[in-house]
């Protein structure tokens, strides 16, 4: 507390060190990473990672993971947790599959669907947490059970859609003006993006925008960084944290779309492994997990950082299946300790 | 005197909502079909004499689940938060005591050493990776849940990796002792097995000091610091203790097949656990817990699903089901609900007496 009396590299430290907020430290952390293992990936990997499409493909690969670690990530900055994203993009593109292949839906009546499952779960899952004050992992692991299980009572085989109009959606390709690269046979081929990456980009902007100059984005970090203080300063916390949840839900419906625009089928183990991933990005992205802590900016690296070292391990050969968790779960490591010692010292450097 | 009674009481209160479920249970397979109590005595393939019939089924299968809820209740307690990788650590368990057992060939003839060597180098791995787990938890203060994740994630892949994807088959019949019957022996043995373990944690409990420890971190941990207790080395030893649990499920699980499979072994067992541990009634946000209520509570979630399987359920869809009983059960054990419906009763009472006097 006392910063005046100290000299030298000690206290320039303590300074600067302090003045940069936890997020933004966090922040930079996670851009360095991700740039520098892009940068090894292209020097260690050769040519197919300079291609712009390669880094096209890990966007479109990953769009849906994109929105749903984005409401992981305004859950966590609100200190909660929903590890039922992954079921309920399951339950969604399961959902919206039977929908549209046994039931001639239209794609509308497919994406409103898919945005009320979410918005279901958001509900429930918000008012349990929020209201009832019961621990969010609990209600958020029960609601993972309970999409899964639903998944395999809407339907249980896999299959393929046909619907005509999905199909023409599902293969819309979205040209990116400027990048490109020569193709073996000597052709110019544009770069491409899926629809699903524009959807995500949009909601990673509008969620940024939303956390850092609304009312209810500042309230959440409040919220996450001291909800006692937060009730103080009149902050309705219960609301809040409900909102988040909710934000969470409609998020999780929407990356359920997505993904089965991605895929374009049905099957009950989509997206398995899907909220491990989501929370392991926002985590490697600068949210911490103990609140109001986080940064969609840094989501968004933090998907494409993990998606990168994916590509890195399956472009080095070792594609047997059991590698990617290991690498997800080294980096999860790797990060969460970083947090924690990166928090701890600085709690220390002010308090000294 | 006045000590004994209020003990007594606390312990019907605990113990009240696990017999409840059972007794509930009970009854609704008794109008539902009656023959699922029937217990009949007749030989396994081997020709020995074995019991046969749902209730049998139950204690056999609830055993890795009553074991489990040992540790877990222990980590509850101290940590206030729950191991979901316990699942994934069962098949390293596993794949280390099939690895130890096979060596190099995964189809041996004989048995490459004995049982009790794999078993314990199993229990000792499983302790390093609960160990791992309380390390993050108890020195790096993640959540536990997230910091469980980890292995979680990884358990599977590492479990895999350990007997470089193949699946080995033990064709040594006293292998599969530990997770059928031995000989002679009408009773599945993992029941024995969950007995031993559960004398244990008794005996330990009772003369040692585990029990008020770790209740003490759970409560307060930086007031039982002041009082001299350690509470990061406590929360540790409740992760090694699982590891230890995990372990003795582990050889359960695979010597009942023979084999292994990474992906479907101990499959959301994780929820079971925890929703052991939230049926014996205690609170999982740590303090105060009930071993035999927790150890209840598994052989009442394994009386739910061998319920749900008679039903023709799903095996996948179960878990809708039961996810539906975790949140009714922990709804109702919240405080705000516990406060309505005690308020609820109160004036339910209040008429009563109303009338009475009237």
């Amino acid at each position: 507390m006392n910063e005046k009396n100290k000299t030298g590299f000690g206290s320039k430290f303590t300074k600067w060190f302090g003045r940069t907020s936890d997020t933004n430290l966090l922040l930079t952390i996670t851009i360095v990473v991700f740039f520098l293992m892009y940068l090894g990936a292209i020097v260690f990997q050769g040519q197919g990672f300079l291609k712009p499409q390669t880094f096209f493909n890990i966007l479109n690969a990953n769009a849906a993971l994109i929105i749903t670690s984005v409401g992981l990530s305004i859950v966590m900055i609100c200190g909660g947790i929903d590890i039922s994203v992954g079921g309920v993009v399951a339950l969604v593109s399961m959902s919206c599959a039977v929908y549209l292949d046994f039931h001639g839906g239209s794609i509308i009546g497919a994406i409103a669907i898919a945005i009320g499952i979410g918005v279901v779960f958001g509900v429930v899952q918000g008012f349990l947490v929020a209201y009832l004050d019961i621990q969010p992992f609990i209600v958020t692991l029960a609601g993972m059970f309970f999409a899964r299980g639903m998944t395999t009572i809407v339907h249980t085989a896999p299959f393929n859609v046909e619907n005509e109009a999905f199909v023409n959606l599902k293969d819309t390709r979205v040209i990116v003006p400027g990048f490109g690269s020569y193709n073996k046979l000597g052709n110019y081929v544009n770069a491409y993006v899926e629809i699903g990456v524009i959807v995500a980009i949009l909601v990673v902007i509008l969620f940024f925008i939303i956390l850092r100059w609304t009312k209810l984005g500042r309230s959440l970090y409040a919220v996450g960084g001291n909800a006692q203080s937060a009730l103080m300063l009149g902050i309705n916390v219960r609301r809040t944290r409900f909102l988040s949840h909710l934000i969470c839900g409609i998020l999780a419906g929407i990356a359920g779309f997505v993904y089965f625009m991605h895929v374009g089928s049905g099957s009950a183990s989509h997206a398995s492994g899907m909220e491990m991933n989501a929370i392991a990005s926002s985590i490697i992205g600068g949210t911490m997990l103990t609140g109001g802590v986080g940064n969609i900016i840094g989501t968004f690296f933090g998907v494409l950082s993990l998606s990168t070292i994916q590509n890195i391990v399956s472009s080095a050969g070792l594609d047997q299946a059991w590698w990617t968790g290991i690498t997800i779960a080294a980096m999860l490591c790797i990060f969460l300790v970083i947090q924690s010692v990166v928090i701890s010292k600085k709690k220390k450097l002010l308090t000294k | 005197m006045d000590s004994t009674k209020t003990k007594k009481i606390s312990f019907n209160k605990q113990l009240l909502i696990p017999i409840a479920a059972i007794i509930a249970l009970a009854i609704f397979n008794l109008i539902v079909d009656p023959s699922f109590f029937k217990i009949t005595l007749g030989t396994n393939s081997a020709g020995n004499p074995v019991l046969s019939g749902y209730l049998i089924t139950i204690l056999d299968y609830g055993s890795e689940l009553a074991i489990l809820a040992i540790g877990m209740t222990l980590v509850t307690a101290a940590s206030g938060g729950q191991d979901i990788s316990v699942g994934a650590t069962i098949a390293i368990a596993g794949s280390v005591i099939l690895r130890v057992l096979c060596g190099n060939n995964s189809r041996p003839d004989t048995l490459q050493a004995p049982i009790i060597v794999a078993f314990l180098v199993a229990c000792v791995v499983a302790m390093l990776f609960g160990a791992f787990n309380g390390i993050l938890v108890a020195y790096f203060k993640i959540q536990p849940m997230v910091a469980t994740l980890i292995l979680f994630t990884a358990g599977r892949s590492i479990a895999a990796w350990i007997n470089n994807n193949e699946l080995p088959i033990i064709s040594e019949p006293s292998f599969g002792y530990f997770g059928g019957y031995i000989p002679g022996i009408p009773i599945p043995t993992p029941f024995f097995i969950a007995m031993i373990c559960v004398i244990v944690i008794m005996l330990v409990l009772k003369f040692t000091t585990l029990g008020l420890y770790t209740q003490a971190v759970g409560i307060n941990g930086s007031s039982s610091r002041l009082n001299g207790i350690n509470p990061q080395f406590i929360k540790f030893l409740t992760f090694v203790i699982l590891g230890l649990c995990v372990a003795v499920a582990g050889l359960i699980k695979v010597s009942r097949l023979s084999t292994i499979n990474y992906s479907v072994i101990a499959k959301d067992i994780e929820m079971d656990a925890i929703l052991a541990v939230a049926l014996g009634g205690n609170a999982l946000s740590g303090g105060k817990f009930n071993m035999t209520a927790s150890i209840l509570g598994a052989y009442v979630i394994q009386f739910l699903t061998t319920t749900l399987y008679k039903m023709n359920v799903n095996s996948e869809a179960l878990s809708a089901y039961k996810a539906v009983v975790v949140i009714v059960l922990v709804v109702l054990s919240t405080p705000v609900v516990r406060k309505k419906l005690s308020q609820l009763w109160g004036k339910l009472t209040v008429k009563q007496a109303v009338k009475e006097v009237a």
